[in-house]
C-alpha cells in the first residue's frame, strides 16, 4: 500500500524481493547500496543469523528522485527465503505495492524455485493480494554458474504469465538495476491508474 | 489495486499538534507516528539524532511479528509493547489498528506517565485517522495528480 504524503509531497512505495533460500535477495539488496550515492539512500538493516542467512528481512529505502513535484521513496525488503520461516514472509508481503521474485538457475534448486514461487502466490492471496494484478518482475539469478538452466525453461517453469524477466549475476550486478527498474516503473504505473 | 493511505495538510496538522501535546506532557524525549508498514508519517521532540527511516520499518517489523504471535495464541493483538532500556525506554502502542504510536522518554518520565498521556493522545487520533483514511479512499481530488504522470515522467526517474 503506497503512503502519499501531500504535505511532505512525498510518495512511498513497497518492493518486496521473494524467493528461495540462498537465490541472491540479499545480495541484489547489498549490490544496489552499495552503488546508490549516499543522499539517495538510508540505511540498509539485515537482521540475520550468525552464518549471515536472513532471519527476519532485510530493509533498505532508496530514494530515486522526484516526479511532479512529489519525491519518490522505494523501501525495497528481502524476506527469509528459508522454508520454515514461512511466518515471518506473510507478514513482510502486507502492504506491498511490487513484488520481485528472484529465482536460482541452478538445476538442483528448480524444485525450490517452483515451491517459493508457488508459495509466494499462496501467501499473497492470504494477504488479499492477487500476483497477477500486482506490479511484479522475475529474476533469474546466479546465469554465470555452469550448472545454469537454459532461459527457455526457466521461463516456462516460473514465468507462465510472462510478466517482465531479467538474468542477473547479483554480486557482480548484472541485472540487479535492470530488475529494481522495471519493477519501480510498474509500481509508479499502477499508482497512475490508481490515482 | 493498490489501497493507497494519503496524508494532507489538515490531518498532518492535527497530529502533529497531537503528537506535540503527548510528547510535552508525558516528557518524552520523541513522539512518533509510523503506519503499519513501516513509513513514517509524523514526529515531535527530539528526532534530528535518530535514524527515524530505520526505526519506523523496524518497529512495525516488530509490531506485526508481536500481532503474529498474537494471533498464533488466539489472541486479537497486544495492543501496546514497552522496552526497557539503561537510557532511554521505548513504548509502542497501535492507534485504531492502523498506526503505530511509539514514545521514547528517559528518566525524566515514567512508564506511568507515558501509559496516562498515550491514552488521551490515542483517543484524539482515532478520529483523525478515520478522516484520513475517508479522504484517501475517496481520493478528495486531489489524487489526480497521478493520473497525470506520463511515461516520460517516469522514465525520466532512471537516467542516470
Amino acid at each position: 500500500m503506497s503512503f502519499i504524503n501531500y504535505s511532505s509531497r512525498e510518495i512511498n512505495c513497497k518492493i518486496v524481493y521473494y524467493g528461495p533460500g540462498l537465490c541472491g535477495k540479499t545480495t541484489n539488496l547489498q549490490y544496489i547500496y552499495n552503488k546508490t550515492n549516499p543522499e539517495a539512500k538510508g540505511k540498509m538493516i539485515s537482521l540475520a543469523t550468525e552464518t549471515e542467512r536472513t532471519l527476519f528481512f532485510d530493509f533498505l529505502p532508496l530514494s530515486l528522485g522526484e516526479i511532479r513535484g512529489f519525491k519518490t521513496r522505494f523501501h525495497l525488503y528481502t524476506v527469509p527465503g528459508q522454508v520454515f520461516y514461512d511466518a515471518s514472509r506473510k507478514l513482510i508481503l502486507k502492504g506491498v505495492d511490487g513484488v520481485v521474485y528472484v529465482g536460482d538457475s541452478q538445476m538442483e534448486r528448480m524444485e525450490a524455485n517452483i515451491e517459493s514461487l508457488e508459495n509466494l502466490r499462496q501467501n499473497l492471496e492470504e494477504q488479499g493480494y492477487d500476483l497477477d494484478k500486482l506490479p511484479y518482475v522475475v529474476q533469474y539469478n546466479k546465469r554465470d554458474l555452469p550448472n545454469a538452466i537454459p532461459l527457455p525453461e526457466l521461463e516456462e517453469a516460473l514465468n507462465p504469465t510472462k510478466v517482465p524477466s531479467y538474468e542477473a549475476v547479483a554480486p557482480k550486478g548484472v541485472g540487479v538495476f535492470d530488475t529494481l527498474k522495471a519493477v519501480a516503473k510498474l509500481v509508479l504505473t499502477e499508482l497512475r491508474k490508481g490515482g | 489495486m493498490i489501497q493507497q493511505l494519503v496524508m494532507y495538510e489538515e490531518e498532518l496538522q492535527k497530529l502533529n499538534a497531537i503528537c506535540e501535546v503527548l510528547h510535552r506532557d508525558s516528557n518524552a524525549k520523541a513522539v512518533l507516528v509510523i503506519d503499519k508498514n513501516g513509513q513514517s508519517m509524523v514526529q515531535a521532540g527530539d528526532v534530528d539524532e535518530l535514524d527515524v527511516t530505520s526505526l519506523s520499518s523496524l518497529t512495525a517489523g516488530n509490531v506485526a511479528a508481536t500481532g503474529g504471535i498474537a494471533s498464533l495464541l488466539a489472541e486479537k493483538e497486544f495492543a501496546g509493547q514497552f522496552l526497557e532500556g539503561e537510557k532511554v525506554s521505548y513504548h509502542v502502542s497501535i492507534v485504531g489498528q492502523r498506526v503505530i504510536l511509539v514514545v521514547l522518554f528517559d528518566e525524566r518520565s515514567s512508564l506511568g506517565l507515558v501509559r496516562l498521556r498515550v491514552r488521551k493522545a490515542t483517543n484524539d487520533m482515532v478520529g483523525v485517522l478515520e478522516t484520513m483514511v475517508k479522504k484517501s479512499q475517496s481520493g478528495s481530488g486531489q489524487a489526480s495528480v497521478f493520473s497525470e504522470i506520463t511515461d516520460d515522467d517516469i522514465d525520466n526517474l532512471f537516467n542516470d
